[in-house]
């Protein structure tokens, strides 16, 4: 405990020693003063090894600034570079797909729709042939089953013509018949007459 | 006494490795000096190769050091605009370097390049130098438009001049001691701590005992020097931020 303070009081006194002489040095740059403090003096401030130690550091620091300035930023940055172009790139290119894909979505849409009004209007004109043909269809029939109507009925009252004129033979030759069984006999334009008159 | 045996500024000393001597000035390779050259060829050489894939989906690797560069990167773009991404080569060396000398401090027998203060006074004068070139050089006189606020009264227009001038020269001042006091507070605190578990373990079995308690600190203290590791080379970044965006915008 004693030494580490014994030691602190030493570095406190270095310290402000070496305060009052930094501005001097600080004005005369480099050349610092070669002897002051022998080699029992705290090490930092041991001025015999200035120069050895700015010579090295020159050295190795110049160096070092070198090979970074002349190898290493540019290997660094050029690969962060490289990469950031191509994530703005890569992302160009999605948006440019997106944008693609979203056209071609619209257009399918826009054709599905044409579709649909064009399929609408295939089914409207195909039912209105329809009708139409089917009305065709039925105005034809019905003007056969009117006329094989009209020639039915005709023929009917061909027959029903006929018949009736037959009717007033049946009568006669059944009346004759009748008065024959009756009368035992008949007189034929008598009959006739009768049937004639009864028919009307 | 025991504590004597671990001083806590020892790890601080500098030893030469291989003697070198030019113009009169002892420039030797010292354990500061590998540790710099450890700290650049550390960070380089896992910024450079962790990237080697260069992938699209990026390693476990490359996304640290792709993290490292964003993290500046943004950090700049927001202290001094698109116009600060000139400086970045130079923000993110300063970044990875303060950053990677602190937390490679913290294995123990490592030498903290950044816990002495020539290291990041040096640095914080490069970034200053930095912002008054160009300063200068981009806007020429209109630089110095730094100094003098617009909207002030001319009365008050001296006074603040001059706190302008010294908060702008205090700037490299204490740019270098936060980084450095930082580093070596959190050093010797963690060394004083670990010093008293060795001290304490040799009293005997209720030492030992007792010597659980700054065990427990020292570990405590460890993560605690990782936060502020981090965070000083943080600090220490988005500063030098602040200071180039001086540089590029000098009116405010």
């Amino acid at each position: 405990m004693h030494a580490g303070l014994h030691d602190g009081n030493k570095l406190m006194f270095v310290t402000t020693a070496y305060a009052e002489e930094a501005a001097p040095a600080a004005q005369a740059g480099t050349e610092v003063p070669h002897q002051e403090g022998g080699h029992e003096s705290f090490p930092p401030f041991d001025a015999t090894t200035f120069p050895s130690q700015l010579l090295w550091l020159a050295i190795t620091f110049g160096l070092f600034y070198v090979f970074l300035k002349k190898t290493v930023v540019p290997r660094i940055g050029g690969v962060i570079e490289e990469r950031s172009s191509r994530i703005t790139s890569d992302l160009d290119q999605a948006a440019k797909l997106k944008d693609e894909a979203d056209a071609a979505v619209a257009a399918y849409e826009q054709e599905l729709a044409e579709a649909k009004t064009r399929a609408n209007a295939i089914g409207q004109e195909a039912r209105d042939a329809a009708k139409a043909e089917a009305e065709t269809a039925r105005k034809s029939v019905e003007a056969d089953l009117e006329s094989k109507l009209a020639e039915a009925e005709s023929h009917i009252a061909t027959i029903k013509t006929a018949a009736m004129k037959d009717v007033g033979a049946i009568a006669e030759s059944t009346a004759t018949a009748i008065i024959e069984r009756l009368l035992g006999k008949a007189d034929k334009a008598d009959v006739a007459a009768a049937v004639k008159s009864a028919a009307g | 006494m025991a504590a004597d045996k671990v001083d806590p500024i020892h790890q601080f000393q500098i030893h030469t490795i291989v003697p070198l001597h030019i113009g009169g000035y002892d420039v030797s390779f010292t354990n500061a000096s590998l540790f710099m050259v450890i700290v650049v060829l550390l960070t380089g050489g896992f910024l450079y190769l962790s990237m080697a894939g260069r992938g699209m989906v990026p390693t476990r690797l490359q996304s640290i050091s792709e993290m490292c560069y964003e993290f500046t990167a943004s950090m700049l773009k927001d202290a001094a605009g698109t116009q600060g991404m000139k400086f970045f080569p130079f923000v993110f060396s300063i970044f990875m370097f303060v950053l990677v000398a602190n937390l490679l401090g913290l294995f123990p027998y490592f030498f903290t390049v950044t816990s002495h203060i020539i290291v990041t006074f040096a640095l914080s004068m490069l970034i200053i130098l930095t912002v008054v070139v160009y300063g200068f050089g981009k806007h020429g006189f209109r630089f110095l438009k730094l100094f003098v606020p617009s909207g002030v009264p001319v009365v008050l227009l001296p006074l603040v001049v001059a706190i302008e001038l010294v908060s702008f020269l205090s700037r490299p001042v204490s740019l270098s001691v936060r980084l450095f006091a930082n580093m070596l507070a959190g050093h010797i605190t963690l060394k004083v701590f670990s010093g008293f578990v060795i001290s304490l373990s040799a009293l005997g079995a209720v030492g030992v005992a007792g010597a659980v308690l700054p065990l427990a600190m020292a570990v405590a203290l460890t993560a605690l020097e990782l936060l502020v590791s981090a965070l000083q080379a943080y600090v220490f970044a988005i500063l030098t931020c602040m200071y180039l965006n001086d540089a590029l915008h000098p009116s405010h």
